[in-house]
Protein backbone atom coordinates (compact mmCIF):
# COMPACT_ATOMS: atom_id res chain seq x y z
CA UNK A 1 0.00 0.00 0.00
CA UNK A 2 2.85 2.35 0.69
CA UNK A 3 4.46 1.80 -2.66
CA UNK A 4 7.28 4.15 -3.43
CA UNK A 5 6.12 6.42 -6.19
CA UNK A 6 7.59 5.47 -9.49
CA UNK A 7 6.63 7.18 -12.68
CA UNK A 8 5.49 5.03 -15.53
CA UNK A 9 3.39 6.05 -18.50
CA UNK A 10 0.98 3.12 -18.09
CA UNK A 11 0.27 3.87 -14.45
CA UNK A 12 -0.35 7.55 -15.26
CA UNK A 13 -2.81 6.63 -17.99
CA UNK A 14 -4.50 4.30 -15.51
CA UNK A 15 -4.80 6.99 -12.86
CA UNK A 16 -6.08 9.55 -15.36
CA UNK A 17 -8.66 7.07 -16.59
CA UNK A 18 -9.77 6.50 -13.00
CA UNK A 19 -10.27 10.22 -12.54
CA UNK A 20 -12.32 10.37 -15.74
CA UNK A 21 -14.31 7.32 -14.63
CA UNK A 22 -15.01 8.92 -11.24
CA UNK A 23 -16.26 12.08 -12.92
CA UNK A 24 -18.47 9.95 -15.15
CA UNK A 25 -19.91 8.17 -12.11
CA UNK A 26 -20.71 11.44 -10.40
CA UNK A 27 -22.20 12.97 -13.54
CA UNK A 28 -24.14 9.78 -14.19
CA UNK A 29 -25.66 9.75 -10.72
CA UNK A 30 -26.48 13.43 -10.98
CA UNK A 31 -28.20 12.98 -14.33
CA UNK A 32 -30.01 9.89 -13.08
CA UNK A 33 -31.85 12.07 -10.61
CA UNK A 34 -33.57 14.18 -13.29
CA UNK A 35 -36.28 12.65 -15.49
CA UNK A 36 -35.05 14.19 -18.72
CA UNK A 37 -31.40 13.24 -18.39
CA UNK A 38 -31.78 9.96 -16.52
CA UNK A 39 -31.22 7.62 -19.41
CA UNK A 40 -28.16 9.46 -20.65
CA UNK A 41 -26.85 9.51 -17.09
CA UNK A 42 -27.04 5.75 -16.92
CA UNK A 43 -25.13 5.42 -20.17
CA UNK A 44 -22.48 7.88 -19.02
CA UNK A 45 -21.95 5.91 -15.81
CA UNK A 46 -21.69 2.74 -17.91
CA UNK A 47 -19.05 4.33 -20.15
CA UNK A 48 -17.11 5.33 -17.05
CA UNK A 49 -17.25 1.72 -15.91
CA UNK A 50 -16.03 0.37 -19.26
CA UNK A 51 -13.12 2.84 -19.25
CA UNK A 52 -12.14 1.89 -15.72
CA UNK A 53 -12.28 -1.84 -16.48
CA UNK A 54 -10.35 -1.58 -19.75
CA UNK A 55 -7.65 0.62 -18.21
CA UNK A 56 -7.27 -1.77 -15.28
CA UNK A 57 -6.73 -4.76 -17.57
CA UNK A 58 -4.30 -2.88 -19.80
CA UNK A 59 -2.28 -0.81 -17.37
CA UNK A 60 -2.62 -2.09 -13.83
CA UNK A 61 0.61 -3.19 -12.20
CA UNK A 62 1.34 -4.76 -8.87
CA UNK A 63 4.98 -4.62 -7.83
CA UNK A 64 5.85 -4.06 -11.47
CA UNK A 65 3.95 -7.10 -12.69
CA UNK A 66 1.11 -6.44 -15.16
CA UNK A 67 -2.27 -8.16 -14.99
CA UNK A 68 -1.92 -11.84 -15.88
CA UNK A 69 -4.47 -14.55 -16.64
CA UNK A 70 -6.01 -12.18 -19.16
CA UNK A 71 -7.63 -15.00 -21.10
CA UNK A 72 -9.42 -16.19 -17.98
CA UNK A 73 -10.44 -12.67 -17.02
CA UNK A 74 -11.94 -11.98 -20.44
CA UNK A 75 -13.62 -15.38 -20.38
CA UNK A 76 -15.19 -14.66 -16.98
CA UNK A 77 -16.35 -11.27 -18.22
CA UNK A 78 -17.93 -12.78 -21.31
CA UNK A 79 -19.80 -15.31 -19.17
CA UNK A 80 -20.91 -12.61 -16.73
CA UNK A 81 -22.00 -10.30 -19.54
CA UNK A 82 -23.98 -13.00 -21.31
CA UNK A 83 -25.80 -14.14 -18.18
CA UNK A 84 -26.36 -10.62 -16.87
CA UNK A 85 -27.63 -9.34 -20.19
CA UNK A 86 -30.00 -12.22 -20.76
CA UNK A 87 -31.47 -12.04 -17.26
CA UNK A 88 -31.81 -8.25 -17.44
CA UNK A 89 -33.59 -8.30 -20.79
CA UNK A 90 -35.79 -11.32 -20.24
CA UNK A 91 -37.19 -10.61 -16.80
CA UNK A 92 -40.66 -9.08 -16.59
CA UNK A 93 -41.03 -5.50 -15.39
CA UNK A 94 -42.91 -6.66 -12.31
CA UNK A 95 -39.91 -8.69 -11.20
CA UNK A 96 -37.59 -5.65 -11.33
CA UNK A 97 -37.21 -5.26 -7.56
CA UNK A 98 -36.03 -8.86 -7.16
CA UNK A 99 -33.63 -8.37 -10.02
CA UNK A 100 -32.00 -5.29 -8.52
CA UNK A 101 -31.67 -7.21 -5.29
CA UNK A 102 -30.10 -10.15 -7.14
CA UNK A 103 -27.51 -8.05 -8.98
CA UNK A 104 -26.75 -6.23 -5.76
CA UNK A 105 -26.05 -9.56 -4.10
CA UNK A 106 -23.60 -10.47 -6.88
CA UNK A 107 -21.61 -7.31 -6.19
CA UNK A 108 -21.57 -8.07 -2.46
CA UNK A 109 -20.36 -11.61 -3.12
CA UNK A 110 -17.58 -10.33 -5.38
CA UNK A 111 -16.43 -7.94 -2.64
CA UNK A 112 -16.44 -10.75 -0.07
CA UNK A 113 -14.45 -13.03 -2.38
CA UNK A 114 -11.83 -10.35 -2.95
CA UNK A 115 -11.33 -9.91 0.79
CA UNK A 116 -11.15 -13.64 1.30
CA UNK A 117 -8.43 -13.96 -1.32
CA UNK A 118 -6.45 -10.95 -0.15
CA UNK A 119 -6.42 -11.90 3.51
CA UNK A 120 -3.72 -14.60 3.32
CA UNK A 121 -1.50 -12.25 1.32
CA UNK A 122 -1.19 -9.38 3.74
CA UNK A 123 2.45 -8.32 3.66
CA UNK A 124 4.41 -10.00 6.45
CA UNK A 125 6.53 -6.90 6.71
CA UNK A 126 3.46 -4.87 7.64
CA UNK A 127 2.44 -7.48 10.20
CA UNK A 128 5.93 -7.55 11.68
CA UNK A 129 5.79 -3.79 12.14
CA UNK A 130 2.28 -3.22 13.46
CA UNK A 131 0.82 -6.64 14.18
CA UNK A 132 -2.60 -7.46 12.81
CA UNK A 133 -4.10 -4.25 14.13
CA UNK A 134 -3.77 -2.00 11.11
CA UNK A 135 -5.98 -0.28 8.58
CA UNK A 136 -5.20 -2.75 5.83
CA UNK A 137 -6.50 -5.70 7.85
CA UNK A 138 -9.53 -3.71 8.95
CA UNK A 139 -10.39 -2.85 5.34
CA UNK A 140 -10.17 -6.52 4.37
CA UNK A 141 -12.27 -7.70 7.29
CA UNK A 142 -14.92 -5.01 6.81
CA UNK A 143 -15.05 -5.74 3.09
CA UNK A 144 -15.59 -9.40 3.89
CA UNK A 145 -18.26 -8.84 6.52
CA UNK A 146 -20.20 -6.12 4.68
CA UNK A 147 -19.96 -7.93 1.35
CA UNK A 148 -21.16 -11.21 2.85
CA UNK A 149 -24.04 -9.59 4.72
CA UNK A 150 -25.04 -7.79 1.55
CA UNK A 151 -24.86 -10.98 -0.51
CA UNK A 152 -26.79 -13.16 1.91
CA UNK A 153 -29.33 -10.43 2.67
CA UNK A 154 -29.90 -9.65 -0.99
CA UNK A 155 -30.46 -13.30 -1.82
CA UNK A 156 -33.04 -13.59 0.96
CA UNK A 157 -34.70 -10.35 -0.20
CA UNK A 158 -34.70 -11.75 -3.72
CA UNK A 159 -36.31 -14.98 -2.53
CA UNK A 160 -38.91 -13.17 -0.46
CA UNK A 161 -39.91 -10.81 -3.25
CA UNK A 162 -40.06 -13.73 -5.64
CA UNK A 163 -42.34 -15.47 -3.20
CA UNK A 164 -40.38 -18.60 -2.39
CA UNK A 165 -39.20 -17.49 1.03
CA UNK A 166 -41.75 -16.47 3.62
CA UNK A 167 -41.46 -14.11 6.54
CA UNK A 168 -40.04 -15.39 9.75
CA UNK A 169 -41.37 -13.30 12.56
CA UNK A 170 -40.18 -14.30 15.96
CA UNK A 171 -40.00 -11.80 18.78
CA UNK A 172 -36.63 -13.07 19.95
CA UNK A 173 -35.15 -12.41 16.51
CA UNK A 174 -33.95 -8.94 17.31
CA UNK A 175 -31.97 -10.16 20.32
CA UNK A 176 -30.48 -12.92 18.20
CA UNK A 177 -29.48 -10.39 15.54
CA UNK A 178 -27.96 -7.94 17.97
CA UNK A 179 -26.03 -10.82 19.53
CA UNK A 180 -24.66 -11.91 16.17
CA UNK A 181 -23.64 -8.35 15.41
CA UNK A 182 -21.75 -8.17 18.70
CA UNK A 183 -20.13 -11.53 17.90
CA UNK A 184 -18.98 -10.20 14.52
CA UNK A 185 -17.41 -7.12 16.06
CA UNK A 186 -15.76 -9.19 18.78
CA UNK A 187 -14.45 -11.55 16.14
CA UNK A 188 -12.90 -8.72 14.16
CA UNK A 189 -11.22 -7.43 17.31
CA UNK A 190 -10.05 -10.97 18.12
CA UNK A 191 -8.49 -11.45 14.67
CA UNK A 192 -6.81 -8.07 14.82
CA UNK A 193 -5.22 -8.71 18.18
CA UNK A 194 -3.69 -12.10 17.28
CA UNK A 195 0.07 -12.28 17.38
CA UNK A 196 1.16 -14.02 14.20
CA UNK A 197 3.95 -13.97 11.65
CA UNK A 198 1.73 -14.36 8.59
CA UNK A 199 -1.95 -13.65 8.14
CA UNK A 200 -2.44 -17.00 6.39
CA UNK A 201 -2.22 -18.66 9.82
CA UNK A 202 -5.60 -17.12 10.56
CA UNK A 203 -7.39 -18.37 7.45
CA UNK A 204 -9.76 -20.70 9.37
CA UNK A 205 -10.91 -17.73 11.44
CA UNK A 206 -11.71 -15.83 8.27
CA UNK A 207 -13.91 -18.64 7.07
CA UNK A 208 -15.77 -18.65 10.38
CA UNK A 209 -16.18 -14.87 10.16
CA UNK A 210 -17.59 -15.30 6.65
CA UNK A 211 -20.08 -17.92 7.88
CA UNK A 212 -21.22 -15.72 10.78
CA UNK A 213 -21.63 -12.72 8.45
CA UNK A 214 -23.73 -14.80 6.05
CA UNK A 215 -25.88 -15.98 8.95
CA UNK A 216 -26.33 -12.37 10.01
CA UNK A 217 -27.36 -11.34 6.48
CA UNK A 218 -29.97 -14.10 6.39
CA UNK A 219 -31.37 -13.45 9.85
CA UNK A 220 -31.31 -9.69 9.34
CA UNK A 221 -33.62 -9.81 6.34
CA UNK A 222 -35.75 -12.82 7.34
CA UNK A 223 -38.12 -11.03 9.75
CA UNK A 224 -38.51 -7.92 7.62
CA UNK A 225 -41.64 -7.79 5.58
CA UNK A 226 -44.39 -5.52 4.50
CA UNK A 227 -43.63 -2.07 3.28
CA UNK A 228 -40.12 -2.37 4.71
CA UNK A 229 -38.79 -4.52 1.89
CA UNK A 230 -37.80 -1.59 -0.39
CA UNK A 231 -35.93 0.01 2.48
CA UNK A 232 -33.92 -3.15 3.00
CA UNK A 233 -32.94 -3.43 -0.66
CA UNK A 234 -31.82 0.17 -0.68
CA UNK A 235 -29.85 -0.37 2.52
CA UNK A 236 -28.16 -3.49 1.17
CA UNK A 237 -27.37 -1.53 -1.97
CA UNK A 238 -25.46 1.03 0.05
CA UNK A 239 -23.77 -1.80 1.99
CA UNK A 240 -22.35 -3.19 -1.24
CA UNK A 241 -21.15 0.31 -2.10
CA UNK A 242 -19.22 0.45 1.17
CA UNK A 243 -17.84 -3.06 0.60
CA UNK A 244 -16.58 -1.96 -2.83
CA UNK A 245 -14.97 1.11 -1.24
CA UNK A 246 -13.12 -1.17 1.20
CA UNK A 247 -11.60 -2.81 -1.87
CA UNK A 248 -10.62 0.69 -2.96
CA UNK A 249 -8.67 1.16 0.28
CA UNK A 250 -7.05 -2.20 -0.20
CA UNK A 251 -5.71 -1.48 -3.67
CA UNK A 252 -5.40 2.26 -3.25
CA UNK A 253 -7.81 2.37 -6.15
CA UNK A 254 -9.56 5.70 -6.67
CA UNK A 255 -12.23 4.46 -9.05
CA UNK A 256 -13.39 1.82 -6.58
CA UNK A 257 -13.31 4.33 -3.76
CA UNK A 258 -15.34 7.06 -5.44
CA UNK A 259 -17.79 4.61 -6.99
CA UNK A 260 -18.25 2.69 -3.75
CA UNK A 261 -18.49 5.66 -1.42
CA UNK A 262 -20.87 7.55 -3.72
CA UNK A 263 -23.23 4.60 -3.79
CA UNK A 264 -22.76 4.06 -0.07
CA UNK A 265 -23.77 7.60 0.83
CA UNK A 266 -26.37 8.09 -1.89
CA UNK A 267 -27.89 4.72 -1.01
CA UNK A 268 -28.05 5.63 2.66
CA UNK A 269 -29.80 8.90 1.87
CA UNK A 270 -32.25 7.11 -0.41
CA UNK A 271 -32.91 4.63 2.39
CA UNK A 272 -33.58 7.45 4.83
CA UNK A 273 -35.88 9.22 2.34
CA UNK A 274 -37.83 5.99 2.03
CA UNK A 275 -38.07 5.52 5.79
CA UNK A 276 -39.34 9.07 6.04
CA UNK A 277 -42.03 8.29 3.48
CA UNK A 278 -43.26 5.63 5.87
CA UNK A 279 -42.75 7.69 8.99
CA UNK A 280 -40.45 5.10 10.51
CA UNK A 281 -36.89 5.39 11.69
CA UNK A 282 -34.15 3.37 10.08
CA UNK A 283 -33.28 1.78 13.40
CA UNK A 284 -36.87 0.69 13.77
CA UNK A 285 -36.70 -1.04 10.41
CA UNK A 286 -33.41 -2.78 11.14
CA UNK A 287 -33.95 -3.87 14.71
CA UNK A 288 -37.70 -3.87 15.02
CA UNK A 289 -39.75 -6.78 13.84
CA UNK A 290 -42.41 -5.18 11.69
CA UNK A 291 -45.68 -4.91 13.52
CA UNK A 292 -44.51 -7.02 16.44
CA UNK A 293 -45.79 -10.13 14.72
CA UNK A 294 -49.04 -8.52 13.65
CA UNK A 295 -50.52 -8.85 17.13
CA UNK A 296 -52.09 -5.42 17.00
CA UNK A 297 -54.66 -6.26 14.38
CA UNK A 298 -57.69 -4.03 14.53
CA UNK A 299 -60.97 -5.76 15.23
CA UNK A 300 -62.56 -6.65 11.98
CA UNK A 301 -66.16 -5.71 11.88
CA UNK A 302 -69.10 -4.89 9.71
CA UNK A 303 -70.04 -6.47 6.48
CA UNK A 304 -68.34 -6.34 3.16
CA UNK A 305 -70.43 -5.18 0.23
CA UNK A 306 -69.71 -6.39 -3.26
CA UNK A 307 -70.34 -4.70 -6.56
CA UNK A 308 -70.86 -6.31 -9.95
CA UNK A 309 -68.63 -5.47 -12.88
CA UNK A 310 -71.46 -3.84 -14.81
CA UNK A 311 -72.45 -1.66 -11.86
CA UNK A 312 -68.87 -0.62 -11.45
CA UNK A 313 -68.67 0.23 -15.16
CA UNK A 314 -71.74 2.43 -14.90
CA UNK A 315 -70.47 4.12 -11.76
CA UNK A 316 -67.13 4.90 -13.40
CA UNK A 317 -68.55 6.04 -16.74
CA UNK A 318 -70.85 8.60 -15.15
CA UNK A 319 -68.30 10.08 -12.80
CA UNK A 320 -66.45 13.31 -13.30
CA UNK A 321 -63.33 12.57 -11.33
CA UNK A 322 -61.80 9.17 -10.85
CA UNK A 323 -58.60 8.32 -9.00
CA UNK A 324 -56.92 4.95 -9.39
CA UNK A 325 -54.63 3.65 -6.66
CA UNK A 326 -52.40 0.94 -8.11
CA UNK A 327 -50.65 -1.52 -5.82
CA UNK A 328 -48.66 -4.70 -5.90
CA UNK A 329 -51.73 -6.73 -6.93
CA UNK A 330 -51.82 -4.80 -10.19
CA UNK A 331 -48.13 -5.52 -10.78
CA UNK A 332 -48.48 -9.22 -10.05
CA UNK A 333 -51.45 -9.57 -12.38
CA UNK A 334 -49.51 -7.69 -15.13
CA UNK A 335 -52.61 -5.54 -15.45
CA UNK A 336 -50.95 -2.18 -16.09
CA UNK A 337 -51.72 -2.13 -19.83
CA UNK A 338 -55.36 -3.05 -19.47
CA UNK A 339 -55.62 -0.53 -16.64
CA UNK A 340 -54.36 2.20 -18.96
CA UNK A 341 -56.87 1.04 -21.57
CA UNK A 342 -59.63 1.55 -19.01
CA UNK A 343 -58.45 5.05 -18.18
CA UNK A 344 -58.27 5.99 -21.87
CA UNK A 345 -61.84 4.75 -22.40
CA UNK A 346 -63.04 6.75 -19.42
CA UNK A 347 -61.11 9.77 -20.66
CA UNK A 348 -62.98 9.57 -23.97
CA UNK A 349 -66.20 9.70 -22.00
CA UNK A 350 -65.04 12.91 -20.36
CA UNK A 351 -64.00 11.43 -17.04
CA UNK A 352 -60.89 12.90 -15.49
CA UNK A 353 -58.70 9.96 -14.47
CA UNK A 354 -55.59 10.25 -12.35
CA UNK A 355 -53.34 7.75 -10.63
CA UNK A 356 -52.48 8.22 -6.99
CA UNK A 357 -48.94 6.95 -6.63
CA UNK A 358 -47.95 6.11 -3.09
CA UNK A 359 -44.16 6.25 -2.73
CA UNK A 360 -43.93 2.80 -1.21
CA UNK A 361 -46.76 1.06 -3.02
CA UNK A 362 -45.49 -2.15 -4.53
CA UNK A 363 -42.21 -3.60 -3.46
CA UNK A 364 -39.85 -0.74 -4.24
CA UNK A 365 -39.91 3.03 -4.04
CA UNK A 366 -41.36 4.34 -7.27
CA UNK A 367 -42.32 0.81 -8.31
CA UNK A 368 -45.74 2.01 -9.45
CA UNK A 369 -44.22 4.85 -11.46
CA UNK A 370 -42.13 2.39 -13.40
CA UNK A 371 -45.06 0.08 -13.89
CA UNK A 372 -47.47 2.73 -15.13
CA UNK A 373 -44.79 4.28 -17.31
CA UNK A 374 -44.34 0.89 -18.93
CA UNK A 375 -48.01 1.02 -19.90
CA UNK A 376 -47.44 4.47 -21.46
CA UNK A 377 -49.55 6.31 -18.90
CA UNK A 378 -48.60 9.98 -19.36
CA UNK A 379 -46.40 11.43 -16.67
CA UNK A 380 -48.95 14.16 -15.81
CA UNK A 381 -51.53 11.59 -14.83
CA UNK A 382 -49.31 10.14 -12.11
CA UNK A 383 -49.87 12.16 -8.95
CA UNK A 384 -48.19 11.66 -5.61
CA UNK A 385 -50.41 10.81 -2.68
CA UNK A 386 -49.82 14.09 -0.79
CA UNK A 387 -50.99 15.97 -3.84
CA UNK A 388 -54.09 13.91 -4.46
CA UNK A 389 -55.33 13.72 -0.86
CA UNK A 390 -56.78 17.25 -0.56
CA UNK A 391 -58.78 16.69 -3.72
CA UNK A 392 -60.24 13.34 -2.70
CA UNK A 393 -63.47 14.69 -1.14
CA UNK A 394 -64.31 16.03 -4.63
CA UNK A 395 -63.47 12.73 -6.25
CA UNK A 396 -66.43 10.65 -7.34
CA UNK A 397 -64.80 7.25 -7.36
CA UNK A 398 -61.49 6.00 -6.08
CA UNK A 399 -60.49 2.63 -7.47
CA UNK A 400 -58.02 0.69 -5.37
CA UNK A 401 -56.40 -2.00 -7.47
CA UNK A 402 -54.37 -4.53 -5.55
CA UNK A 403 -53.20 -1.99 -2.99
CA UNK A 404 -53.87 -2.50 0.68
CA UNK A 405 -51.58 -1.08 3.35
CA UNK A 406 -51.14 2.24 1.54
CA UNK A 407 -54.88 2.98 1.83
CA UNK A 408 -55.39 1.53 5.30
CA UNK A 409 -57.04 4.13 7.55
CA UNK A 410 -55.48 2.42 10.57
CA UNK A 411 -52.41 4.49 9.76
CA UNK A 412 -54.44 7.51 10.92
CA UNK A 413 -56.84 6.06 13.49
CA UNK A 414 -55.21 3.27 15.37
CA UNK A 415 -52.13 4.18 17.42
CA UNK A 416 -51.59 0.48 18.18
CA UNK A 417 -51.32 -0.37 14.50
CA UNK A 418 -47.85 -1.14 13.20
CA UNK A 419 -48.37 1.23 10.30
CA UNK A 420 -49.68 4.06 12.50
CA UNK A 421 -48.24 7.35 11.28
CA UNK A 422 -47.43 6.17 7.78
CA UNK A 423 -48.74 8.66 5.20
CA UNK A 424 -51.51 7.03 3.18
CA UNK A 425 -53.77 7.73 0.25
CA UNK A 426 -56.90 8.82 2.12
CA UNK A 427 -59.20 6.67 0.02
CA UNK A 428 -62.09 6.91 2.49
CA UNK A 429 -62.47 10.63 1.79
CA UNK A 430 -63.68 9.89 -1.73
CA UNK A 431 -67.41 9.74 -2.46
CA UNK A 432 -67.29 6.12 -3.62
CA UNK A 433 -64.64 3.51 -3.14
CA UNK A 434 -64.16 0.44 -5.30
CA UNK A 435 -61.63 -2.05 -4.06
CA UNK A 436 -60.35 -4.67 -6.50
CA UNK A 437 -58.86 -7.60 -4.67
CA UNK A 438 -58.41 -11.29 -5.16
CA UNK A 439 -60.00 -12.12 -1.82
CA UNK A 440 -60.28 -10.90 1.74
CA UNK A 441 -56.61 -11.62 2.42
CA UNK A 442 -54.56 -9.08 4.28
CA UNK A 443 -51.88 -6.88 2.77
CA UNK A 444 -48.17 -7.53 2.88
CA UNK A 445 -47.98 -6.03 6.35
CA UNK A 446 -50.59 -8.57 7.49
CA UNK A 447 -52.95 -6.16 9.17
CA UNK A 448 -56.70 -5.81 8.81
CA UNK A 449 -58.00 -2.97 6.69
CA UNK A 450 -61.13 -1.21 7.94
CA UNK A 451 -61.49 0.51 4.60
CA UNK A 452 -63.08 -2.66 3.21
CA UNK A 453 -65.91 -2.38 5.77
CA UNK A 454 -66.54 1.29 5.08
CA UNK A 455 -70.11 2.15 4.06
CA UNK A 456 -68.87 3.76 0.85
CA UNK A 457 -66.75 0.78 -0.13
CA UNK A 458 -67.74 -1.81 -2.68
CA UNK A 459 -65.55 -4.82 -3.26
CA UNK A 460 -64.83 -6.20 -6.70
CA UNK A 461 -63.28 -9.60 -6.15
CA UNK A 462 -61.09 -11.30 -8.71
CA UNK A 463 -57.74 -11.20 -10.42
CA UNK A 464 -56.89 -7.60 -11.34
CA UNK A 465 -56.26 -8.36 -14.99
CA UNK A 466 -59.43 -10.31 -15.74
CA UNK A 467 -61.56 -7.94 -13.67
CA UNK A 468 -60.18 -4.92 -15.51
CA UNK A 469 -60.67 -6.72 -18.82
CA UNK A 470 -64.33 -7.31 -17.94
CA UNK A 471 -64.65 -3.67 -16.87
CA UNK A 472 -63.20 -2.46 -20.17
CA UNK A 473 -65.67 -4.59 -22.10
CA UNK A 474 -68.56 -3.28 -20.03
CA UNK A 475 -67.49 0.36 -20.33
CA UNK A 476 -67.16 -0.05 -24.11
CA UNK A 477 -70.65 -1.49 -24.32
CA UNK A 478 -72.21 1.44 -22.48
CA UNK B 1 -3.12 1.73 17.49
CA UNK B 2 0.05 2.59 15.66
CA UNK B 3 -1.14 0.50 12.74
CA UNK B 4 -4.20 2.70 12.36
CA UNK B 5 -2.30 5.94 12.70
CA UNK B 6 0.14 4.80 10.07
CA UNK B 7 -2.74 3.77 7.83
CA UNK B 8 -4.31 7.16 8.34
CA UNK B 9 -1.14 9.02 7.47
CA UNK B 10 -0.48 6.91 4.40
CA UNK B 11 -4.01 7.39 3.17
CA UNK B 12 -4.92 10.84 4.40
CA UNK B 13 -5.51 12.15 0.87
CA UNK B 14 -7.90 9.28 0.27
CA UNK B 15 -9.64 9.84 3.57
CA UNK B 16 -10.31 13.45 2.58
CA UNK B 17 -11.66 12.19 -0.69
CA UNK B 18 -13.92 9.69 1.04
CA UNK B 19 -15.37 12.34 3.33
CA UNK B 20 -16.00 14.70 0.42
CA UNK B 21 -17.50 11.86 -1.63
CA UNK B 22 -19.94 11.12 1.19
CA UNK B 23 -21.23 14.68 1.10
CA UNK B 24 -21.25 14.64 -2.67
CA UNK B 25 -23.36 11.48 -2.75
CA UNK B 26 -25.86 12.99 -0.35
CA UNK B 27 -25.99 16.24 -2.34
CA UNK B 28 -26.44 14.53 -5.68
CA UNK B 29 -29.32 12.37 -4.49
CA UNK B 30 -31.26 14.62 -2.18
CA UNK B 31 -33.37 16.33 -4.86
CA UNK B 32 -34.48 13.26 -6.71
CA UNK B 33 -38.22 12.99 -7.43
CA UNK B 34 -39.93 9.85 -6.12
CA UNK B 35 -40.64 8.75 -9.68
CA UNK B 36 -36.94 8.11 -10.20
CA UNK B 37 -36.27 6.27 -6.94
CA UNK B 38 -36.28 2.82 -8.49
CA UNK B 39 -34.13 3.61 -11.55
CA UNK B 40 -31.75 5.58 -9.36
CA UNK B 41 -31.38 2.71 -6.93
CA UNK B 42 -30.78 0.41 -9.86
CA UNK B 43 -28.25 2.77 -11.43
CA UNK B 44 -26.39 3.13 -8.14
CA UNK B 45 -26.47 -0.65 -7.91
CA UNK B 46 -24.68 -0.86 -11.25
CA UNK B 47 -22.07 1.69 -10.18
CA UNK B 48 -20.99 -0.26 -7.12
CA UNK B 49 -20.26 -3.03 -9.60
CA UNK B 50 -16.95 -1.15 -9.80
CA UNK B 51 -15.89 -3.81 -7.32
CA UNK B 52 -15.13 -5.81 -10.48
CA UNK B 53 -11.88 -3.85 -10.73
CA UNK B 54 -10.78 -5.43 -7.47
CA UNK B 55 -11.81 -8.81 -8.84
CA UNK B 56 -9.73 -8.25 -11.99
CA UNK B 57 -6.73 -7.24 -9.88
CA UNK B 58 -6.85 -10.36 -7.67
CA UNK B 59 -7.51 -12.56 -10.65
CA UNK B 60 -4.66 -10.91 -12.55
CA UNK B 61 -2.20 -11.83 -9.83
CA UNK B 62 -3.65 -15.16 -8.79
CA UNK B 63 -1.11 -17.97 -8.69
CA UNK B 64 -2.70 -21.00 -7.06
CA UNK B 65 -5.58 -22.96 -8.59
CA UNK B 66 -7.76 -22.13 -5.61
CA UNK B 67 -7.16 -18.42 -6.07
CA UNK B 68 -7.82 -18.78 -9.80
CA UNK B 69 -11.20 -20.39 -9.17
CA UNK B 70 -12.26 -17.82 -6.59
CA UNK B 71 -10.95 -14.97 -8.76
CA UNK B 72 -12.78 -16.28 -11.80
CA UNK B 73 -15.95 -16.47 -9.76
CA UNK B 74 -15.43 -12.94 -8.44
CA UNK B 75 -14.98 -11.56 -11.97
CA UNK B 76 -18.11 -13.36 -13.20
CA UNK B 77 -20.17 -12.05 -10.27
CA UNK B 78 -18.78 -8.53 -10.63
CA UNK B 79 -19.60 -8.51 -14.35
CA UNK B 80 -23.11 -9.74 -13.59
CA UNK B 81 -23.52 -6.80 -11.23
CA UNK B 82 -22.23 -4.25 -13.76
CA UNK B 83 -23.92 -5.50 -16.92
CA UNK B 84 -27.18 -6.55 -15.30
CA UNK B 85 -27.33 -3.31 -13.35
CA UNK B 86 -26.85 -0.98 -16.29
CA UNK B 87 -29.07 -2.94 -18.68
CA UNK B 88 -31.94 -3.15 -16.19
CA UNK B 89 -31.67 0.57 -15.44
CA UNK B 90 -31.73 1.37 -19.14
CA UNK B 91 -34.79 -0.82 -19.58
CA UNK B 92 -36.61 1.00 -16.83
CA UNK B 93 -35.68 4.43 -18.15
CA UNK B 94 -36.54 3.54 -21.72
CA UNK B 95 -40.17 3.49 -20.63
CA UNK B 96 -40.01 6.97 -19.21
CA UNK B 97 -38.92 8.39 -22.53
CA UNK B 98 -42.09 7.45 -24.33
CA UNK B 99 -44.31 9.91 -22.53
CA UNK B 100 -46.12 12.35 -24.74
Amino acid sequence: MNDVFQFSAGISVLEITYIVASVFFILGLKMLSHPLTARRGNIIAAIGMILAIAATILFHQKDGAPIGNIGWIIGAMIIGTAIGWIIAVKVKMTAMPQLVSFFNGMGGAAAALISMMEFPHISSELIARTGMANGHVLAILLGLVIGSVSWAGSMIAFGKLDGWIGDLRVKAMKYVNVTILVVIIAFIVYIMTRDVQASSELTPLILILFAVAVAYGVLFVMPIGGADMPVVISLLNSFTGVAAAMGGFLYNNQAMLTGGILVGSAGTILTILMCRAMNRSLLNVIVGVFGGGGAAAATEGGTVKEITVSDAAVLLSYSKKVVIVPGYGLAVAQAQHICHELDKLLDEKGVEVRYAIHPVAGRMPGHMNVLMAEADVPYEQLVESDEVNPDLPNTDVIVVIGANDVVNPAAEDDPSSPIYGMPIVKARDAKNIIVMKRGMGKGYAAIANMLFYNDKTRMLFGDAKSTLQALVTEVKAL
Amino acid sequence: MEGFLEFFMANRGIIYMVILSIFLGIEVISHVPAILHTPLMSGANAIHGVVIIGAIIVMGHAETTGAMILGFLAVVLGTLNVVGGFVVTDRMLEMFKKKK
